[in-house]
């Protein structure tokens, strides 16, 4: 079972993603479970939503505990929400900032975690060129899908296009290609630096 | 059709192939999100014939529910916890007037404190209404239940309430087989009401009775509950035929076979359940799962039956008679009048506190090794409540508890649980 928590803020279709990744993932055959963090809902406060995706039938019903990955969709919440929390060492992290991971001052505590793993992407910067609206839900699919490899970008494709009608599909799905770009480049980037 | 959709759009997908005539509801968390895909469906022409009637309470609701069932109407409404109590009068009539309306309960903690979150309290708080309450374990079990409950209620003219976990279970996404139409419609008749209010051939119902016939007609309330305990397994066995698909019944047990330890639970928690049981019997504990199905009428044989063998019961419940303890564990007791078993009550979940699988798999443990006691509260904070308890005592105006725990608390809500305390 791979479990995805995603973090944002209220407004930035944090419960949407959880959603249009598990379509998604059910699009290719797999079993998918997605929820939010129930709560009474406010513009601006924390949101989480989590996702599971397996083989076989998923019956738990707990919240995403130990995450397999964490996508933090506002990069304010650092320092504020325990984001990390339970992630596994092996685990995926992908923050919507233009900084790099290096750069966001994160101490120590991905000393021990796999780099090529923890990255960034610009996607509230993408979702203004593509979409004309600061929305990166579906934009960090993209990135999601690029970083895991635990779906395919063109199910992630599908899947926004199911949410989102007409031409508001078209740009979301445009934002989250050009994401799955932007991190497939990153990771190519570090993957030279790192045999240099 | 397969599809990943949320468990509230699967429940109002299901119940327009039921062709409701009348729907009728007042929008309340966990609920909206059903009423709200209804009322859609109506307003497109979707479903139809079927009136959408926009009521002012929850007590209106059931009270046109009520009236358009006496009109011969397939009825259907859908509430969740203070909803339910502002309804309750009308929940009282709506069974002793033998209509037979489907409601869904999207199960939630009733106040105060007030908390939108998912326990079992308006269901148990309905209990003795003389309704019949049936628990979904999943979202498919979930929209397969309407479809079951509308043929019962109309067969027995009783009315049916499928109680589905708030939050947990109406906003989950996942998959869901949605029936076709002509599945739906071999399955449900059209409703042939056993009393109408019909001008051509009228009649008056809801007479006064007085002490010379109101216990007879609370008797046959009574046994027509019994013959629902019939009933049911028939209309999920018809159901599996015509669907392939294991939903409804009176309980479903879970690697029971050769288990020393039965855990007896109602509704969603169930899964999560039966993957902590799966990793204790990893460990070699002979331990397995009876889920409840039909809680109303409670199907006291087939618990009996389902738990026979077990030398330790535990039944985890998500809501609890204050100052008695747990209120399926009771029904459960009842059922093994004579048998030689050991009891005991675990609540959890209470106002959507999870219920983690680790937290399970340590009370399986305890469980196992006979060191739980009589009554559980799964994960409950004893420093939080002690502390509480002390300042209750040290000072007459110590102030209201509710607001005092909130101070003191180390876990707050499930949405604040990733948020860091504020200094």
């Amino acid at each position: 079972m791979f479990q995805v928590r995603i973090h944002g803020r209220g407004g930035q279709g944090v419960v949407t993603a959880a959603e249009i990744l598990s379509v998604a993932a059910f699009a290719e055959g797999r079993h998918a479970q997605a929820f939010p963090s129930f709560g009474s809902e406010r513009t601006g406060a924390p949101v989480v939503s989590f996702c599971r995706i397996d083989d076989k039938e998923i019956r738990t019903r707990e919240p995403v505990m130990e995450p397999d990955a964490v996508i933090v969709q506002d990069v304010t919440l650092l320092h504020h929400v325990d984001l990390f929390s339970g992630l596994s060492r092996d685990g995926y992290v992908l923050i919507n900032t233009s900084r790099s991971f290096g750069e966001l001052d994160l101490g120590d505590i991905f000393a021990e975690f796999r780099p090529e793993r923890l990255l960034t992407c610009p996607a509230t910067e993408i979702a203004i060129e593509h979409v004309g609206r600061p929305l990166p839900n579906a934009v960090l699919l993209g990135g999601f899908a690029a970083l895991t490899k635990q779906v395919t970008m063109q199910a992630i494709d599908q899947a926004v296009k199911e949410r989102f009608e007409g031409v508001v599909g078209e740009r979301n799905v445009a934002a989250a290609n050009a994401a799955f770009k932007f991190v497939i480049d990153r990771e190519e980037e570090l993957a030279r630096a790192a045999s240099n | 059709m397969l599809r990943q959709i949320e468990g509230s759009r699967a429940v109002a997908e299901t119940v327009a192939l039921c062709r409701p005539e009348v729907v009728c509801a007042y929008p309340i968390s966990p609920q909206t999100h059903i009423i709200e895909a209804v009322g859609v469906m109506v307003k497109a022409g979707e479903l139809a014939p079927c009136e959408f009637i926009n009521v002012e309470s929850e007590f209106a609701a059931m009270s046109v529910a009520i009236g358009a069932s006496a009109a011969g109407a397939r009825a259907y409404t859908a509430t969740a916890s203070q909803g339910l109590l502002y309804m309750m009068e009308a929940v009282y009539n709506a069974a002793g007037l033998g209509l037979p309306i489907v409601m869904t309960l999207a199960n939630r903690a009733i106040g105060a404190p007030i908390n939108i979150w998912n326990d079992h309290s308006d269901a148990m708080a309905v209990r003795d209404a003389g309704w019949i309450q049936l628990f979904a374990e999943t979202n498919q079990e979930a929209a397969d239940l309407h479809v079951q409950a509308f043929r019962l209620a109309e067969e027995l003219s009783v009315p049916v309430m499928v109680c589905m976990d708030g939050f947990i279970l109406t906003h989950a996404v996942e998959g869901v087989d949605i029936l076709d139409q002509s599945v739906v419609d071999a399955f449900l008749p059209p409703y042939e009401p056993r009393q109408v209010l019909d001008v051509s051939d009228p009649v008056s119902i809801g007479a006064m009775v007085g002490p010379e016939a109101f216990e007879e007609v609370r008797y046959l309330a009574h046994l027509r509950q019994l013959d629902a305990l019939v009933r049911i397994p028939v209309i999920a066995a018809e159901f599996a035929q015509a669907t392939g698909r294991e939903s409804g019944g009176l309980v479903r047990s879970y690697r029971t076979e050769d288990a020393d330890v039965i855990i007896v639970a109602l509704g969603s928690v169930l899964g999560t359940i039966k993957d902590a049981v799966d990793i204790r019997r990893e460990a070699g504990e002979r331990v397995g799962v009876v889920g409840i199905t039909t809680f109303r009428p409670f199907p006291s044989e087939a618990v009996r039956t389902a738990l026979a063998g077990a030398n330790r019961i535990v039944v985890i419940e998500k809501a609890f008679s204050v100052g008695v303890g747990g209120v399926l564990s009771t029904d459960v007791a009842i059922s093994m009048h004579g048998e030689q078993f050991e009891l005991r009550s675990v609540v959890a979940g209470l106002g959507g506190r999870n219920i983690t699988r680790r937290s399970l798999e340590e009370l399986i443990a305890r469980a196992v090794s006979g060191d739980l006691e009589a009554l559980t509260f799964l994960d409950l904070d004893h420093g939080a409540v002690n502390r509480e308890r002390e300042r209750m005592a040290s000072a007459r105006r110590s102030g209201p508890s509710a607001e005092n725990l909130l101070r003191d608390r180390d876990r707050g809500p499930v949405a604040a649980t990733w948020v860091k305390e504020e200094s």
